[in-house]
Parts: structure tokens; C-alpha cells; sequence
């Protein structure tokens, strides 16, 4: 009794002074389930999800603070991507997704403030005090951030217009039934 | 290796996996000869008409533009120029319809033809190829535009360039031309043998190969006569071979054309050049045959308009930029209401929305069909899995494994089957008793995962440069402290090189204390003049 009350005991001590060591020694850096998280994000760095970027929230989610469906330029298919990494009941979007748009200036408004050169997350607007300021629309993430910090409201955002590098091929249309086959109908005849 | 070619009268041929036998309804247009309608008023000339980036106009709206004069530049070492197929007035670069499956329109450059298709000065002809360094002759190729005319207008200078390290030994000519109806390369072969092979024996020439074989399905025999004939004039029957082979679709794919002639596959997602092959189809070497010898541009090309709506089925050669309802009217017009308008073959091909499209360098076949001909398609039934697909898949491919993953959207297994290998060739729909648009399933993944891909590709550059904004933000506010730091040192530092090295409060007291007293000196206590 005493012998194996002894040994159970020593063995608790090993492992656990062993997993002791380890989680010193194999201390990940980081959080990698918020990398995960923010290589799913689309990086707009909008911050429509009520955190400051798409980092924080990826750190959020992580930590479950949030719920996965914030993110609107991710959009349902985000959605179902994050629920299915973390594990969690996909929920509905609360808004209704938008078009992928692009910011632009109007050249013959703009003062040259600079104002929305701060706001830009990804330096997408280029231009200097009292210059025309132009947006570089292969960077623009379209998060919209621009919009309220300019004075004489020249920035609108304009719906990306669909080309042919862009353009896809629909998913077929009519879906081949697979409970509700025609066939019986021939057997009943 | 020629002795023994020659030795064994009957070279061996083998066999790709799968394929299937259609109805090849050449016979609607295989005995028009090329003939060449009368000229359209305005020509839409795409200004890409190749894979690669989009060629760089070139000319001022409103300038005369005369026939081979080169209207737009390449940017980009895969991309092609593109030359006034006519002479006339550049009107407008507008956006116009192209032929492609989405309808949608891209740019265009409009030219009002005026009828003298006067030619603009070209370059000398390279009669003595041979002699000349390689790099001239490419770059003679890149200049006239030279891309693949079998449908996926590859650059052709790019292709003749394989890279140092890849030693080509065999040169594959493509006359399968093995989709139903078309005939434009059948009649290419038939009339122009001659011009085709001098083609060939310059791309022989750039590549240094060994062996050149040329496929001709045994449904052309007139082709595969014209050729022979044309061959044995020649002094390249010591090198090239005219191989008829057995029709069967889709020999004249570049991968199962390759399997057929030489034995050998293609790595999977790899090119032909790995294996030391180049392919190219007769229209093209035709094409490069037209720069080289001539220099002449890439201008025009052979089309077949053929279907049974056609009143006149033909084949006709005509500049790029032609309207498709200017062949159309060409050819009779409708003998009845087609169904749809083809561009391409039955199998392979696309339905064009609109017959304004022009014809494209790549554009070998307008067809309008009538409704016996595509029946609109029989409702789509569940998959029994009876496997028919994968005996007919030419790339040895799974098409119902890849039809369920396509169908739920789950884009990462369905590569892990090999989607990118689909040369969507349309056998496994055709025999599927289901009738599932298989294809259509297998291009929407192809084009999802894409834009996936591109989607990924804009949010790694977002957060890149989201991040290396917080950096910079960061640096320039350490930036200011230090800036601060140092001024507030500045103001420090007179104190701190006080002579006496005293305490800096004291000496301000006693400094303090002193003006007091020479105040007090000078001026009378101030008691007193309170209380006056």
C-alpha cells in the first residue's frame, strides 16, 4: 500500500517537474492561434470590427474575447473560415457585405490637407501639404478611413469595376437534386 | 538516328488515356477553300490578344495608321505587339466586347479602314536565316507578334527561348486540329504546305532539335497528302517526320499530342520543354514563316465559320479586328436562327453574347448552331458514380472526386486531385449519364482559387505595408523624444558648466538676494511710499 501510495507519488513529481521544465524551455513566443487568425483576416486594418487593426482582433479572438463575425470586408466566407479554426458556432453577419471599392480623390476639391494621408493604414495615398493627393488603388484596402478626417468631403469610395483578369466563372447554376430524383417517375409508368 | 527512322517505314505511335469519338462535321467546310472577303469599315483590334500583360499603345488618336504598322508595344518580357492589320484612321481606344466566356468588354483599338490597305514600310525579309545569330531571328518573331494560334496565344518567342540549361531535342508540329467542325489548319496544311514547313524549318533552326514531328489526324488525308508532297521538296525529310495519327478527341491537346508522337508525359503542372519538347501548331509556324521570310506582322489569320445555321460554311482568312458579324454576313448570314454563336470549337469553345466581337489572333472558329445541333442541356441528375469520366479523362484526371469538391467549395482538396492538370476538354461531361456541367464545375474552382490566391497575395502587401507604416510611426515619435531629450539637455547644460560649480539654486538665491539689495540702495523703503 505505502510502496504504491510512494511510487505514484514519485512518478506525479517526475512528470510534473518535467512539464515544469518543458513549458520553460519550449516557451512559444507569441500567440501562433492569433497568427493563424490574422493570416485569415483580409488586412483592410479598417477597423469596423471595433479594434484598432486587424492584429488586435486576430488577438482578441484568440483570447475569446470577440465574436467571429465582425469582420465585414471578410465577409460569411471569413466567417466560416474563423468558426472553423477556432471551433466555434458560426454566427450571421450583422451587416450586409459590401462591394470591393477603391478610394478616390476628387482632383478638383482636394486642398492638399493631409489629413487623409495620416488616416491611411497602408500609406495608399500619396501627396504633401498643399498638393493634389492622389490614392494608389493596387494598395488601397478600401476600409474607408479616409472618409471622415477629410475637411471638404472630396474622397468617395467607387466599387471596383469587374475586368476580365478579374472576372469568374459562376458556380453552375442548377444543381443536379439528390434526393428528388426524376427517375422514379419512369418506374411508376 | 535519321537512317533508322527512315528504315522502319512505320514509326510506332502511342496512345493517350481515355478520349472519346465525336461526330467531326468537317465535311460542313472543309472543302471551301481560304478565300478572303472584302474588307470591314472599322476593325476592333484588342490590345491584348495573348497571356502576358497587355501591349502599350503607341500611336495619337486621329493618326493615320497604315497595314503592319505596329499600334501598340509589349511590356513585359511575356507580352506581344500588336499591328494595324489594315491601313486607316485610329479612331478610338474604347473599351469594346471581346471575345471571352464573361462577354465583358476590354480595350480597343478602333480603326476606320479606308480600302487601300496600303502597307507601311517593313522590315527586310531574313531569306538568309541561317547565317544570322538566333537572337536576331526571335527578336524579327517578337516584333510581328508572333503568338500560338491554336487557341492559348502563347508569345512565340518566349516559347522558342528555352533557358540555357534545357536542351530541346524534339519539336512537336500540332496539325491534330481534332475539335468537331473546325478546318481552318486542315486548309492551311492543304493550300499553303510549302509556307508552313519553311515555319517549321526556322523553329527548327532557332531550337537546334534533333527530330521534328508533325501529328495530322488520318480524318485530313488531303492535309496529310499536301504535306508529303510539300516535304519531299524540301531538304528537311531527313529530320522531320509526317506522322498521321488515329482521330480520336482531344489528340491535337499539346500534353496528349506529345504522348501520342513520342511516348513521353508531361510532368504534372510542368511544360513541355522540361522533357525536352517544344509544340507548336502549323498556324503559327505558318505565322513566323510570314515574319521571317517576309516580315510580315501577325495581321490576319484563318478562321472557319461553319454550323448549320450558316448559310455558307467557309474557311476565310482576315485581319485580326474583324467583326464576327461581318464573317457572318460574309458567309450568307443565317440559314436559321442559331441557338448560339461559338467562338472556338463545340467541345472546347465559348459562347460569344454579342457578334460584334472581333476576331482575335487566337479566334480559329466562329460557329452558329441550330438548336438540332446543341440541345439545350438535359437537367442536371445526381452522380451515380459509374466512373465513365475517369475512363475518358485524357489526364488521367478523377473528375468525380474533383466534381464533389468543386461542388462544395472545398478548394483545398480539390487541388490535392490535381485540378491545375485539367485541360477542360469537356470528355467527361460529354459521357457523364448525369448530364453534370462537370467542366463548368472544374473552371469555376480553377478561377476561385485564383482570385483566392490574388486575394491573399493583396492582404499580405496590406499588412505589410500596415505594418511598416506602425514602424515608421514609431520611429519618428522615438525620433521627438530624442529630439525633446536633447533640448531640455541644451537648456541643462550652462548650469552644469557653472565655473564655480556651485548648486544652481543657490546661486540663483544669491543672485536674487544681490539685485534686491542694489534695489534697496537705489530706491527708498517701500513703507514710506505706501504711505504717502
Amino acid at each position: 500500500m505505502l510502496a504504491a501510495i510512494l511510487a505514484i507519488a514519485a512518478l506525479a513529481a517526475f512528470f510534473g517537474l518535467l512539464l515544469g521544465y518543458s513549458a520553460i524551455r519550449f516557451r512559444v513566443e507569441g500567440d501562433p492561434i492569433a497568427d493563424q487568425i490574422d493570416s485569415l483576416l483580409p488586412q483592410t486594418q479598417c477597423g469596423q470590427c471595433g479594434h484598432p487593426g486587424c492584429r488586435p482582433y486576430a488577438e482578441a479572438l484568440a483570447k475569446g474575447e470577440d465574436d467571429v463575425n465582425k469582420c465585414l470586408p471578410g465577409g460569411e466566407a471569413l466567417v466560416l473560415a474563423l468558426s472553423d479554426l477556432l471551433g466555434r458556432e458560426p454566427v450571421a453577419m450583422e451587416v450586409k457585405e459590401k462591394v470591393p471599392s477603391v478610394a478616390m480623390i476628387d482632383p478638383t476639391l482636394c486642398i492638399g490637407c493631409t489629413l487623409c494621408l495620416q488616416a491611411c493604414p497602408v500609406d495608399a495615398i500619396i501627396g504633401a501639404a498643399k498638393q493634389l493627393h492622389g490614392v494608389l488603388i493596387d494598395e488601397c484596402t478600401g476600409c474607408e478611413l479616409c472618409l471622415p478626417p477629410c475637411p471638404v468631403q472630396c474622397i468617395r469610395m467607387r466599387p471596383l469595376t469587374e475586368d476580365i483578369p478579374r472576372w469568374r466563372w459562376p458556380y453552375p447554376g442548377k444543381q443536379p437534386s439528390d434526393t428528388a430524383s426524376p427517375v422514379p417517375v419512369r418506374d411508376a409508368a | 538516328m535519321a537512317i533508322a527512322l527512315k528504315l522502319t517505314s512505320k514509326r510506332r505511335l502511342w496512345t493517350f488515356h481515355g478520349g472519346i469519338h465525336v461526330p467531326d462535321e468537317k465535311s460542313l467546310s472543309n472543302t471551301q477553300a481560304i478565300e478572303s472577303p472584302p474588307l470591314a469599315q472599322r476593325l476592333y483590334v484588342p490590345l491584348q490578344q495573348h497571356i502576358g500583360a497587355p501591349a502599350r499603345p503607341l500611336i495619337e488618336l486621329g493618326a493615320r495608321v497604315l497595314k503592319g504598322q505596329m499600334i501598340a508595344e509589349p511590356s513585359g518580357f511575356i507580352s506581344a505587339p500588336v499591328h494595324a492589320p489594315s491601313s486607316g484612321r485610329l479612331i478610338a481606344i474604347e473599351e469594346h466586347p471581346v471575345p471571352h466566356p464573361s462577354g465583358l468588354a476590354a480595350l480597343c483599338a478602333v480603326i476606320a479602314t479606308d480600302g487601300e490597305d496600303t502597307w507601311a514600310e517593313l522590315p527586310p525579309p531574313l531569306t538568309d536565316y541561317p547565317q544570322l545569330d538566333a537572337a536576331l531571328i526571335r527578336e524579327r518573331i517578337l516584333w510581328a507578334g508572333v503568338v500560338g494560334m491554336g487557341g492559348a496565344s502563347f508569345p512565340t518567342n518566349v516559347k522558342l527561348t528555352p533557358g540555357t540549361d534545357r536542351k530541346i531535342q524534339t519539336l512537336v508540329i500540332n496539325g491534330a486540329e481534332c475539335e468537331p467542325y473546325i478546318s481552318c489548319d486542315d486548309r492551311l496544311m492543304r493550300e499553303r504546305a510549302g509556307h508552313v514547313l519553311e515555319g517549321v524549318r526556322i523553329m527548327h533552326h532557332l531550337l537546334g532539335v534533333r527530330a521534328v514531328m508533325i501529328g495530322i489526324e488520318d480524318n485530313k488525308p488531303e492535309a496529310i497528302e499536301a504535306m508529303r508532297l510539300a516535304l519531299a521538296e524540301t531538304d528537311m525529310h531527313d529530320y522531320t517526320e509526317i506522322l498521321p495519327i488515329p482521330t480520336l478527341y482531344p489528340s491535337g491537346g499539346e500534353k496528349q499530342l506529345i504522348r501520342i508522337l513520342t511516348g513521353k508525359e508531361v510532368p504534372t503542372s510542368g511544360i513541355p520543354a522540361q522533357i525536352g519538347i517544344v509544340c507548336q501548331n502549323v498556324g503559327t509556324a505558318a505565322a513566323v514563316a510570314d515574319a521571317v521570310l517576309l516580315g510580315r506582322p501577325l495581321i490576319s489569320r484563318v478562321v472557319t465559320v461553319s454550323g448549320r445555321s450558316i448559310a455558307r460554311p467557309s474557311n476565310v482568312e482576315v485581319p485580326v479586328g474583324t467583326p464576327a458579324e461581318h464573317l457572318i454576313s460574309h458567309c450568307g448570314g443565317y440559314r436559321e436562327t442559331p441557338r448560339k454563336l461559338v467562338c472556338g470549337g463545340p467541345m472546347m469553345g465559348f459562347e460569344l453574347r454579342s457578334a460584334e466581337v472581333p476576331i482575335t489572333k487566337a479566334t480559329n472558329c466562329l460557329l452558329a448552331l441550330t438548336p438540332e445541333e446543341s440541345p439545350s442541356p438535359e437537367p442536371a441528375l445526381a452522380c451515380i458514380r459509374c466512373g465513365r469520366c475517369a475512363e475518358v479523362c485524357p489526364a488521367k484526371l478523377l473528375p468525380q472526386q474533383m466534381y464533389w469538391y468543386a461542388r462544395s467549395k472545398d478548394l483545398d482538396r480539390i487541388q490535392d486531385y490535381n485540378l491545375f492538370d485539367c485541360i477542360e476538354c469537356g470528355c467527361c461531361a460529354q459521357v457523364c449519364p448525369s448530364h453534370i456541367p462537370l467542366v463548368q464545375y472544374y473552371r469555376y474552382a480553377k478561377t476561385e482559387i485564383w482570385a483566392r490566391e490574388k486575394d491573399r497575395r493583396k492582404s499580405e502587401l496590406a499588412r505589410a505595408r500596415h505594418a511598416a507604416k506602425q514602424a515608421r510611426l514609431e520611429r519618428q515619435e522615438q525620433e521627438r523624444q530624442a529630439r525633446l531629450r536633447k533640448q531640455k539637455e541644451a537648456l541643462e547644460t550652462p548650469k552644469a558648466a557653472d565655473p564655480e560649480g556651485e548648486d544652481p539654486k543657490k546661486a540663483l538665491i544669491e543672485a536674487a538676494r544681490r539685485r534686491a539689495a542694489a534695489k534697496k540702495a537705489v530706491t527708498p523703503p517701500r513703507q514710506l511710499t505706501t504711505d504717502n
